[in-house]
């Protein structure tokens, strides 16, 4: 593997148990995860030089500043990030950028999240009341809530969507095939001791489940949990000063992307998921030098069964227009080609939202150190982890296996 | 009774269509009220009339929703002659027997409600052409 002094690494990493955890507030949550990645990274606050941290939740609470408060106040700069469902990355990518820009050598990246019992994302949580005497209002000029009334702004259905759209533009969709994606995540799940959910999912339970947004049953959808993860990045001069076992340990950080949607004719109405992941993904691969057969594993952003599959696609893990077929020669089960969301992924290892962005590089990391026991993927040298915050923004992260 | 539209870009009467704002300089199309286009950041645009007619290009059977709105009800994404029109089906069984992809729709208005003035706000959804349910 080819290193230079502009890499970054990942030194320490950790992510909470994933589900109810009604004792424990987001600053416990923060604060456990945080603790763990610097433990594991054999580091100590002392040694941050930056602080990147989101709960989009709570997202005016500066919750960096709430974290210091609880872990270690060494006065140095923080970063309190939302960017919806890919705040965690966006936190990860920050601290990135500080130590690619040479500001410091060490940093932390947090998300985390209270969810569970949040209900449906999106809509709003009480009911809109329509006014007295109807006054046009925004921008939209609406007299009225629309939600409901000129389409839907729930995930599930947005989501649903995005699915069906690609079911439109190229075939071969149908209720089924979105819930067989879902049958492999919660399968991957029952060996995740850190899932929300880790229990087993026939087709038909699947399918008999509550709807929630046609072709979305219930289990198909991201659950909503409580949960943190955490990060501590090192550039590549101060690994080289490290111990061998915490270099043996690092992962390398091959690619990290942002990207938002360029315009295109709908992408205010219906969000485009597509090109935006498509960009990030075209970035990083030529950042990394990796090809999509390179790819050990991936954890992709499947917060809801009808996303799984256009992101085969959009990751260029299959050719244009054929995730479909891709899906159905069972790649992306756990002994297929290009293993997905080997944790289960949102819908079963859950989905709290800050959480989410660095939960998913402490999985692939997990695999790429060979520390993943149960669920390890043999002999994983590359992996990739993506995330769609809507609105949109997509962080894509390439990361490699420490060379000796 | 006098009606008032659900939103700004729904014009009513006897021939009810929708209008978009089209940048004058990209031609790229928006229903909100604009301050540049998103396409190519021009600050002109003119009021443009779109079709009444299109197609199904994406939906869903939302079974749950938030507090308060109907369920179920089908949301869509219709090609209106190239320009994508969020919107609800209706007339039309909300359940993927009746719903299909491609199918093809055209606009309709829908009585959302009248105020304590007596004024009716009046919304659209789209319906099946005749022959294609």
């Amino acid at each position: 593997m080819a290193t230079n002094k502009d890499d970054v690494w990942i030194l320490g990493i950790h992510m909470t148990k994933f589900g109810k955890h009604p004792d424990l507030d987001t600053v416990d949550l923060a604060a456990e995860a945080a603790m763990a990645a610097l433990a594991d990274a054999q580091v100590s606050m002392k040694d941050m030089g930056v602080l990147a941290a989101g709960n989009l939740m709570g997202a005016s609470g500066g919750i960096g500043q709430q974290l210091q408060k609880q872990v270690g106040q060494t006065g140095i700069p923080v970063y309190n990030v939302a960017n919806a469902c890919a705040t965690g990355a966006t936190a990860l990518r920050t601290a990135i950028m500080a130590v690619k820009a040479g500001e410091c050598a060490m940093g932390l990246a947090v998300g985390v999240e209270k969810l569970a019992g949040a209900g449906l994302l999106g809509g709003g949580g009480r009911p809109k009341a329509d006014a007295d005497t109807w006054t046009p209002k925004g921008r939209f000029g609406a007299v009225a809530p629309v939600d409901g009334r000129i389409g839907t702004e729930t995930m599930p259905g947005v989501f649903a969507q995005i699915g069906m759209e690609y079911g439109h533009r190229y075939g071969g969709t149908s209720f089924e095939l979105f819930a067989r994606i879902s049958e492999k995540n919660h399968s991957h799940s029952t060996l995740n001791p850190l899932a929300a959910y880790s229990k087993k999912m026939s087709l038909d339970e699947i399918m008999g489940d509550v709807m929630i947004a046609y072709p979305n049953t219930r289990p198909m959808c991201s659950a909503n949990c409580d949960g943190a993860a955490a990060a501590v990045v090192v550039s590549s001069e101060k690994l080289a000063t490290l111990d061998p076992d915490q270099r043996r340990r690092a992962v390398k950080v091959s690619a990290s992307v942002l990207t938002t949607d360029p315009y295109e004719e709908a992408c205010q109405v219906l969000p485009n998921v597509n090109t935006l992941t498509r960009n990030a993904a075209r970035q990083a691969y030529e950042q990394a030098g990796v090809a999509p057969e390179d790819l050990d594993l991936v954890e992709l952003h499947d917060c809801f069964a009808t996303a799984e599959l256009v992101h085969y696609d959009n990751l260029m893990l299959c050719k244009e227009g054929e995730a479909v077929p891709f899906f159905e020669s069972r790649a992306t089960w756990r002994d297929g080609s290009t293993p997905v969301n080997v944790s289960g992924g949102l819908q079963s290892k859950g989905h709290p939202i800050a959480a989410t962005g660095i939960a998913n590089i402490w999985e692939v990391c997990h695999h790429l150190r060979g520390e993943a026991g149960d669920r390890q993927i043999e002999g994983a040298s590359v992996g990739m982890a993506h995330v769609i915050g809507l609105g949109s923004a997509c962080g894509v992260h390439i990361l490699e296996k420490a060379a000796a | 009774m006098s009606q008032i539209p659900l939103v700004d870009y729904l014009v009513l009467g006897d021939d009810p269509h929708l209008m978009a704002k089209e940048c004058t300089s990209c031609g790229a199309r928006f229903f909100d009220r604009r301050n540049a286009c998103a396409a190519c950041s021009g600050t002109e645009f003119t009021p443009v009339r779109v079709a009444n007619e299109g197609e199904v290009r994406a939906f869903t059977i939302v079974a749950h929703a938030a507090p308060g709105i109907p369920v179920p009800f089908v949301a869509s994404v219709i090609d209106c002659g190239g320009t994508s029109v969020r919107g609800n089906l209706v007339n039309i069984a909300p359940d993927p027997e009746h719903v299909r992809l491609g199918m093809k729709v055209r606009l309709t208005t829908v009585p959302v409600g009248a105020d304590s003035a007596g004024t009716e706000a009046v919304g659209f959804g789209f319906e099946p052409l005749e022959g294609d349910n």
